[in-house]
């Protein structure tokens, strides 16, 4: 197909964001405050909504002229709920774990009088002489944010606010290329898979542009499930018309004319957002016929999954989303060539479909400049466990482990000794202090027995059992496994009873000797993507703890206190 | 039709054009495990994860049912991690089975003794736990009677039904717990009509076996 007419484009976008941009300015108007609070589910979970309530009786109360607006997640998710307030004459401030009594003086106090409560602030959002601001935390001069750029900013629900800051323009270009042109600077960005496995981005368009059929679909794949990993929510939360773009784009380089976003039903505000974003994209023109004035038609449906953890594996996903049980299939034929009905299918992650506005609208060489040579641009991660800052961050690839947990993390709390970061959820690993200096991408996880998987990190310190954390993860692989192949059905059973026996302290040496030969096995032999990666927490933590497991066998101790068949008790009799 | 030559274990073999490399290879003679492949069942299920071999050019042991003959192709059945690989899942099998083969109809003719056979494995592996299902043998349908315990998922019952009964049979549950069941899942005896003999013959283990046959 030909890109059609540039002007008709360029002037259907201009009139596009001419609307859009009153809308945007109330949010950066000098002349009076806006109160901006992160609601997503992080924000809502530590109770968001009251503050939000609580605030608006309050100005309503005091008749002032002064927005409250909810946005998405800022990525500080320890200190939510957060407040973000710009009152002219001040730099926008936020302020950390408020409540509704807080949240009444906020407006009392600082929007009212002239007080800044100085003992809630977390931060000034730009430099300034007042308050210290974000950017002198250390974890700034590491964040690099991309995809996260408009997180915890606009408000997700209006599509005024992702358009009056930059929103579709990158659309817009692209519809002014040649789909090949556009699928070029994705190859040349060096763009790889943010759902785990890391597969050239570019690669998957042109084998899927270039497989014959002239029916072709795209999928957006945001099946997240990993325990611990929050970021696609996040990003559908706080700004899914970043994904939307990135789809639309997407379907125009590959020739696709049906989209289908694939979020699990767990995810009801995320659900409730993109519905919203697509339902406002049809409206403005974005999406269905011939859009924005272009000969290219495209339109998007949301389909809600079940919460099987096997469905975010793509042969899994088409199953599911042609009607019948999600269960994996064998690939070769891979779906960029056969997927949904047969046809050509174009699946990808949330977050490098947020990815692709971006790196069309700044160009390819901007993007590579970014992050490693074999793994450009950013890395988001969601920070969990034993780590004083949770939450999500962005940062370049290449950062080291230490720069992220310690820097950026701000390290483990209440002055406990790391131990463990588990990397990638259930078919990542988990990694040693040793491994703490290793810079992060793709081949580098992949090198030592863990692998990028879609971003959850969760850190352990000295009161976490390594084999119980395996144990764990096999106990959650063996609950999602589907039970089609033999070796993930049967040999995610044998390693976690095996497992189980030994954090019992009912196990012998011999038994490490199978335990590591099986994983190997299910690893080489199973199915799909989940067999073959649910052995890694496991060959992980014999590589790496293996005396935490001889600790557990012979001498029937567990030194994190974590296995509680192993604890005795001992009355001192001089106490 | 073309047809294709390979090489499989330095035998010189010809193949129609199309065919997967198991069924290339059994209909040449040359055995290759496998449960869940049947001769006219087009695209295979790839799940028993049995018919591993080693195929000149690729890094890994692949399965045979899911590698479609290439001319000139050279396959080696007898590779060790391939039958590591193969070894493993049946072994993963056999520590799931009740290996009751005295009192089991299917005793002689079954497909799990002619693969331990082959790969030089006993039916009852020695490092692995037993993990047994216990679950009810069923004997309510008049036709034939179903032992889950035996089953070993192969889907070829399911597959055959679905072709020529109406789909009378299928799977339900995730995991360790996935189980082979009528749509119902519920009691055999409740299955209207007839089921026709040739389900319950495909099954490769005494999971299914017809009650005349008892008699």
């Amino acid at each position: 197909m030909k890109g059609s007419a540039p002007a008709v484009i360029a002037a259907a976008f201009q009139e596009l964001k001419s609307r859009a941009e009153p809308r945007w300015q109330e949010l950066e108007d000098t002349t009076r405050s806006v109160i901006l609070v992160g609601a997503a589910t992080c924000g809502r979970a530590a109770g968001a909504r009251e503050v939000l309530q609580a605030l608006r009786n309050e100005v309503k109360k005091r008749n002032l002229d002064c927005p409250v607006i909810e946005v998405g997640c800022l990525g500080h998710c320890y200190a939510e709920p957060l407040v973000i307030i710009r009152k002219p004459g001040y730099p926008a401030i936020c302020y950390g774990r408020v409540n509704t009594v807080i949240a009444e003086k906020l407006v009392r106090d600082f929007v009212l009088g002239d007080d800044p409560c100085y003992e809630f602030i977390l931060g000034a959002l730009e430099e300034n002489d007042l308050i210290p601001s974000f950017t002198d935390f250390p974890r700034a001069g590491y964040e690099k944010k991309l995809i996260l750029k408009n997180c915890g900013h606009i408000d997700p629900e209006q599509i005024d606010h992702y358009v009056g800051n930059g929103g579709y323009a990158a659309l817009t270009k692209a519809l002014q290329m040649e789909p090949v042109g556009i699928i070029e600077q994705v190859n040349k960005s060096g763009l790889r898979g943010r759902g785990g496995a890391g597969f050239p981005t570019g690669q998957k368009w042109q084998i899927c542009r270039g497989a014959p059929g002239r029916l072709k679909y795209m999928i957006c794949n945001a099946d997240e499930g990993d325990p611990g990993a929050f970021m696609d929510r996040a990003i559908l939360e706080s700004d899914p018309h970043s994904v939307l773009e990135g789809m639309i784009i997407a379907a125009y380089a590959i020739g696709a004319r049906q989209g289908y976003i694939y979020v699990r039903a767990e995810y009801p505000l995320a659900v409730h957002r993109v519905r919203l974003a697509i339902r406002q994209a049809k409206k403005q023109g974005l999406l269905g016929r011939n859009i924005l004035g272009s000969r290219f038609s495209f339109d998007i449906r949301l389909f809600q999954g079940s919460g099987a953890f096997v469905c975010g594996e793509e042969t899994a996903l088409i199953a599911s989303l042609e009607g019948g049980p999600g269960f994996p299939d064998y690939r070769p034929p891979y779906p960029a060539t056969s997927g949904l009905h047969g046809r050509p299918t174009l699946i990808n992650n949330v977050k490098t479909l947020a990815t692709v506005g971006p790196i069309i609208q700044n160009g390819a060489d901007w993007f590579a400049d970014i992050g490693t040579e074999g793994s450009t641009g950013t890395a988001v991660f969601a920070l969990a466990g034993k780590i004083v800052n949770t939450g999500l961050v962005e940062v370049p690839m290449g950062t080291t482990l230490r720069q992220v947990i310690f820097e950026v993390g701000s390290g483990i709390p209440d002055g406990k000794r790391f131990k463990a970061v588990q990397i990638g959820g259930p078919s990542g690993g988990c990694l040693p202090e040793s491994a703490l200096d290793l810079p992060i991408d793709f081949d580098s996880l992949r090198e030592i027995g863990a692998m990028m998987g879609s971003g959850g990190m969760v850190v352990l310190d000295e009161d976490d059992c390594m084999v119980e954390i395996a144990r764990f993860f096999q106990e959650f692989t063996q609950r999602e496994s589907c039970g089609k192949c033999t070796p993930c059905r049967l040999g995610t059973k044998q390693m976690l009873e095996m497992l189980n026996e030994i954090v019992l302290g009912q196990s012998r040496m011999k038994v490490l000797e199978t335990l590591a030969r099986l994983a190997e096995d299910v690893k080489a032999a199973s199915l799909c993507g989940l067999g073959k990666t649910a052995p890694n927490p496991v060959l992980t933590s014999l590589r790496y703890f293996r005396d935490e497991y001889e600790e557990h066998i012979n001498r029937g101790c567990c030194r994190a206190l974590m296995c509680q068949e192993l604890i005795v008790y001992h009355i001192l009799p001089d106490k | 039709m073309r047809t294709i030559s390979l090489t499989i274990n330095d035998q010189r073999i010809t193949a129609p054009d199309g065919d997967s490399l198991l069924w290339a290879a059994l209909d040449n003679g040359i055995y290759i495990p496998n449960l869940c492949s049947l001769r006219d069942k087009p695209g295979p299920a790839a799940s028993c994860r049995l018919c591993f071999v080693e195929v000149e050019g690729l890094s890994q042991p692949v399965p045979a049912c899911t590698q479609q003959v290439r001319e000139g192709m050279v396959v080696n059945t007898k590779g060790l991690a391939a039958l590591r690989l193969a070894g493993t899942a049946f072994e993963l099998l056999m520590a799931s089975e009740p290996v009751t083969c005295g009192a089991c109809l299917a005793n002689r003719n079954c497909e799990l003794q002619k693969i331990a056979r082959h790969l030089h494995l006993s039916l009852k592996p020695r490092h692995l736990k037993r993990l047994l299902h216990d679950l009810p043998v069923d004997d309510t349908n008049p036709q034939f009677s179903y032992d889950p315990n035996k089953c070993v998922l192969c889907g070829r019952c399911v597959w055959v039904s679905r072709q020529k009964a109406g789909g009378v049979f299928g799977f339900a549950n995730r995991g360790f717990e996935r189980v082979m069941t009528n749509f119902y899942n519920g009691p055999m005896g409740e299955i209207s009509g007839q089921v026709c003999c040739e389900c319950v013959a495909v099954c490769p283990t005494g999971a299914l076996v017809l009650k005349d046959e008892k008699l």
